[in-house]
């Protein structure tokens, strides 16, 4: 098929294309289309909306209207959820980094027989059943959980020690199920790191350290990047997490959109919320252009 | 000019590739290429990486189409024909055989293709790996063997169907050196073997000097002289032909006087040297004159055409060559072979003069 | 004099540039942080105890009384006839895609539609969750149209999409476009390169990606939980069902045999797709 003319070739394959890009547009990008249409909709009393234009979506977002006179009050509850989801995901990706670069950098360094092994390792939690994993942190944590139990049994404390629906708990929870994002694309470009850069940077009298922050880190930048970035994005958008272990309470916008489309049945309320969370990840995905752009300018 | 008599052999018709491309101004790649390869010969393209050599091959095998100008074989034009309608097959740089086939199935891959009966298949399989002495190999995945072993793989599936023309893109470049001078003599051998045509693509001239009937060298897209290996070597039709194959020196001087084939040049140092003619040139023009290296002798001061210094002397083993300063200030290099027990001819910093014997000068053409 | 062993390794260490002193540790660290839950979750499924975390003895109890239970039939039913046809859709539909996106020079709007292909991997799930059950209850209440679990079907088929198609288009740009070269010019038709060498050659990438979609649709929680209609119960939802009561080491059985799924798939498509030609 390769060997037609150029055009007619080129042709065919976009003729093969079209399927994939058919079915994702119409049932993938289309969704997307109608929540921005919801968002500006008003909410029906029973679920689903009302035809009307309307921006209370987003309005309320910030502001409550008051039951007796309608004026609007500046509310933060919203604002406070959106402020706790940034500070979980950047703490995660943030430990995520400090633990998963040291991972991914051992693993790279193996002979390739113990790193395929490692590897292995590695990408099948990150292929496992998020729910069933987090369960799992359930298990550890609660108060008659195993760390409980056990240290109760060391007699190191009397009464269990409370983690299970804590920020402690989303947190951990968040760290568990997402390391594997950051280890791989960090691996995957420390593996084609030259260590003819790093004999160079001893040659020319760098410590460790210095070989560390000043050859290796830098190179290894559009790893990190990409890691961060598939590290927060899911972070951000938590819903299974703080489901099972933040105890319902809608501590994660992930809980928060979900809810507006379940039991509080407003739905241009989660269309809103949904929007503007994609927008943030938009940010993010905008930065890592960015700084992928700049990544292979570097390498040249 | 469309010429369509039933000519034997493969036409090559002011053929001209133009790749356009996304954001940068158009590249011609082949520039009004008119050849004609005849039947059982082995014919190189020679040139510089970039020259057009490979796109004017696969031109011949399909996998482009010129944007001007037509390929004809044995008079019928095959320009519009897929590759895999042309009697035509191809040795890859890469050799790309198949993976996950054996050497056998391979080699009979383009017969069953062509759908001949099992029998023929096996037959002519057999055939060709005693053709390329790999009878042993016939089951072995194509991974399990060496790389000389899979350049021969590869020629032998080129050759099972008896193609009317054999592309050679650079089949010998992945070799070492002392497997590339074995493969060279074998395929030679092929050739005469098989009877059928060889189109080989190479940049390296020796090679080229070495295998071929006849050579086309190339650059920037254009064909700049075809010839035996003899005439191209002795009598290049330019500066760059000259410059490519072999080392050169070049003299210029006046033309100042002519006969049948010969004319006497006046060199910038008033000497006055006889050198042949390919084509005319005009009484009283400038003109440059090629010399090789190794037809330049070494003379006394004062008994050569040309004096000078020797400014540095290299030796190789079968050769020494000897940079001379001329009175000009330009270098003249002088080859000289040597022989057992003799001491270098000359010392650095010596004195001496360059005697050109009758014949070793040409005329470049295009340049006269 | 012999140097101790102990001393011939510091000084492998001291010369090894690749070394960096506590990587290892904390490599084991995650390791085990990776996996120390789930071999308690996977432990406790043999606990002969009722309460989760006090183990009593080994049995086996819970995976047949897990398996024993007819709701439990049905979720599997339903989770496998979703993933299996999720997986076969995607994966035609991907690798169709990876064969037009790849090799040769690139066609116009080719860096769209791969953008459009790689969208549902930049989406976060609980987006994609609220716009898929969106758009079906738009289809349902405007045009009446319901497809029951072909709605489930779509859905996965959508967002398994790119995870079928990265391996394939990997594979593809590993694999040496002059071979479908060799093979026209060896008198094979543009139908009999795809069939005798192009395929063949990218089968281990078609099944590693293929694993993958099963193994993503398969385990998918978020999108089914908000799309699914009445008694499109898949295996993650019914166990998210069980764990909002107190918790039987039968949860814990179900999800051993989840885990056992993934990890088998998962370890099958790294031994394929990682297969060298």
């Amino acid at each position: 098929m390769s060997v037609a003319g150029p055009e007619a070739e080129a042709r065919q394959r976009r003729w093969l294309t079209l399927p994939a890009v058919a079915v994702i547009t119409l049932f993938g990008v289309l969704p997307l289309v109608i929540v921005v249409v919801y968002s500006l909709l008003r909410s029906a009393p029973y679920g689903g909306v009302e035809w009307t234009f309307s921006t209370d979506a987003y309005v309320s977002f910030l502001y409550q209207k008051d039951i007796f006179d309608d004026t609007l009050q500046f509310h933060a509850d919203y604002l406070l959820i959106y402020g706790r989801s940034l500070a979980f995901s950047v703490v995660t990706t943030f430990v995520c980094l400090i633990l998963g670069f040291p991972t991914a950098y051992f693993i790279a360094t193996r002979p390739v027989a113990t790193r395929q092994i490692w590897l292995l390792l590695v990408t099948i939690p990150f292929w496992s059943n998020l729910l069933i994993r987090t369960l799992a942190i359930m298990l550890l944590i609660r108060d008659d959980g195993l760390v409980n139990n056990g240290l109760m049994w060391l007699g190191v404390i009397d009464t269990p020690f409370v983690m299970i629906f804590t920020d402690f708990a989303i947190v951990l929870g968040l760290f568990y199920s997402f390391l594997p994002f950051m280890v791989l694309p960090l691996f995957s470009s420390l593996e084609k790191l030259d260590f003819r850069l790093v004999e160079a940077g001893f040659d020319l009298y760098a410590n460790r350290f210095q070989v560390l922050t000043r050859i290796i880190l830098p190179i290894a930048r559009p790893g990190i990047v990409a890691g961060c970035l598939l590290v927060f994005i899911p972070c951000i958008g938590a819903y299974v997490t703080p489901l099972i272990l933040g105890g319902g309470k809608h501590l994660m916008i992930g809980s928060l959109i979900a809810e507006q489309f379940g039991s509080a049945r407003n739905w241009p309320m989660g269309a809103a919320q949904a929007l503007i969370l994609m927008a943030g990840v938009l940010v993010a995905l905008w930065f890592y252009g960015r700084n992928a752009r700049r990544g292979v300018a570097h390498a040249r | 000019m469309l010429d369509n008599t039933k000519v034997p052999g493969l036409a090559i018709d002011r053929v001209g590739k133009v790749f356009q491309q996304a954001g940068k101004p158009d590249f011609r790649a082949l520039d009004d290429v008119s050849l004609t390869i005849r039947p059982n010969e082995f014919f190189t393209l020679l040139g510089p990486s970039g020259c057009g050599k490979t796109t004017l091959l696969r031109m011949i095998a399909g996998f482009e189409h010129p944007s001007e100008g037509e390929i004809r074989l044995d008079g019928d034009p095959i320009t519009g024909l897929p590759p895999n309608r042309r009697p035509v097959n191809t040795v890859f740089q890469n050799y790309a055989l198949f993976p996950h086939l054996s050497v056998a199935a391979n080699i009979g891959f383009g017969l069953e293709m062509l759908k001949k009966p099992r029998a023929e298949i096996e037959a002519t399989v057999a055939q060709m790996l005693r053709l390329v002495r790999m009878e042993e190999m016939a089951d072995r995945k194509t991974s399990q063997i060496s790389g000389g072993q899979q350049q021969r793989v590869a020629l032998a599936r080129a050759l099972a169907p008896r193609p009317r023309v054999l592309l050679l893109d650079e089949p010998l470049s992945a070799l070492d050196l002392k497997l590339r001078k074995e493969m060279q003599i074998e395929l030679k051998r092929m050739q005469a073997e098989t009877g059928i045509t060889f189109v080989f693509v190479t940049h390296d001239q020796e090679e080229a000097l070495t295998m071929s009937d006849r050579i086309a060298v190339m650059s920037a897209g254009r064909v700049l002289q075809v010839g035996a290996p003899r005439d191209i070597y002795d009598r290049p039709a330019n500066h760059f032909v000259a410059n490519f194959i072999g080392d050169s020196n070049f003299l210029t001087g006046t033309v100042v006087e002519m006969s049948a084939g010969l004319v006497s040049i006046r060199l910038v140092n008033g000497a006055v040297l006889e050198a042949s003619v390919p084509s005319s040139v005009t009484f009283g023009a400038t003109a440059t004159v090629v010399v090789r290296p190794e037809h330049a002798v070494l003379a006394a001061p004062g008994e050569g055409v040309i004096a000078g210094e020797v400014e540095t002397v290299i030796y190789f083993g079968t050769d020494t060559h000897f940079h001379i300063r001329t009175g000009e200030g330009a270098t003249f290099i002088v080859r000289q072979q040597n022989r057992r027990g003799d001491a270098a001819v000359a010392q650095r910093g010596e004195a001496v003069s360059i005697h050109l014997p009758p014949g070793v000068a040409t005329v470049l053409a295009g340049e006269a | 004099m012999r140097a101790r062993p102990a001393t011939a390794r510091a000084g492998q260490k001291a010369t090894d540039v690749r070394y960096q002193p506590g990587f290892f540790t904390v490599a084991l660290v995650c390791l085990i942080v990776l996996y120390a839950p789930i071999f308690v979750l996977v432990g406790l499924s043999f606990n002969a105890n009722t309460v989760v975390t006090s183990w009593t003895g080994f049995t086996l109890d819970w995976f047949a009384k897990a398996v024993q239970n007819d709701d439990f039939y049905s979720a599997a039913a339903n989770t496998l006839t979703i993933s299996l046809s999720a997986t076969v859709f995607s994966t035609m539909l991907a690798t169709a895609a990876a064969l037009g996106t790849t090799r040769g020079q690139p066609w116009r709007g080719q860096g769209a539609a791969y953008m459009t292909i790689s969208l549902p991997l930049m989406v976060p799930e609980i987006i994609t969750a609220v716009a898929t059950l969106a758009f079906f209850s738009l289809l349902a209440s405007v045009f009446g149209i319901n497809f029951g679990i072909g709605n489930l079907i779509i859905a996965h088929t959508v967002f398994c999409i790119p995870f079928a198609y990265m391996p394939i288009r990997a594979r593809l740009e590993d694999m040496d476009l002059t071979l479908d070269y060799a093979a026209a010019d060896l008198y094979a038709t543009p139908w009999a390169t795809f069939w005798r060498i192009t395929l063949p050659l990218l089968l281990p990438g078609i099944i590693a990606g293929a694993a993958l979609a099963f193994i993503v649709s398969f385990d998918d929680f978020t999108i089914t939980q908000l799309v699914a209609g009445p008694g499109q119960t898949t295996l993650p939802i019914y166990i998210w069902a069980k764990i909002r009561r107190p918790l039987t080491p039968e949860v814990n059985a179900m999800c051993t045999v989840l885990l056992m799924i993934s990890v088998f798939f998962v370890s099958f498509s790294a031994f394929i797709g990682g297969r060298r030609r």
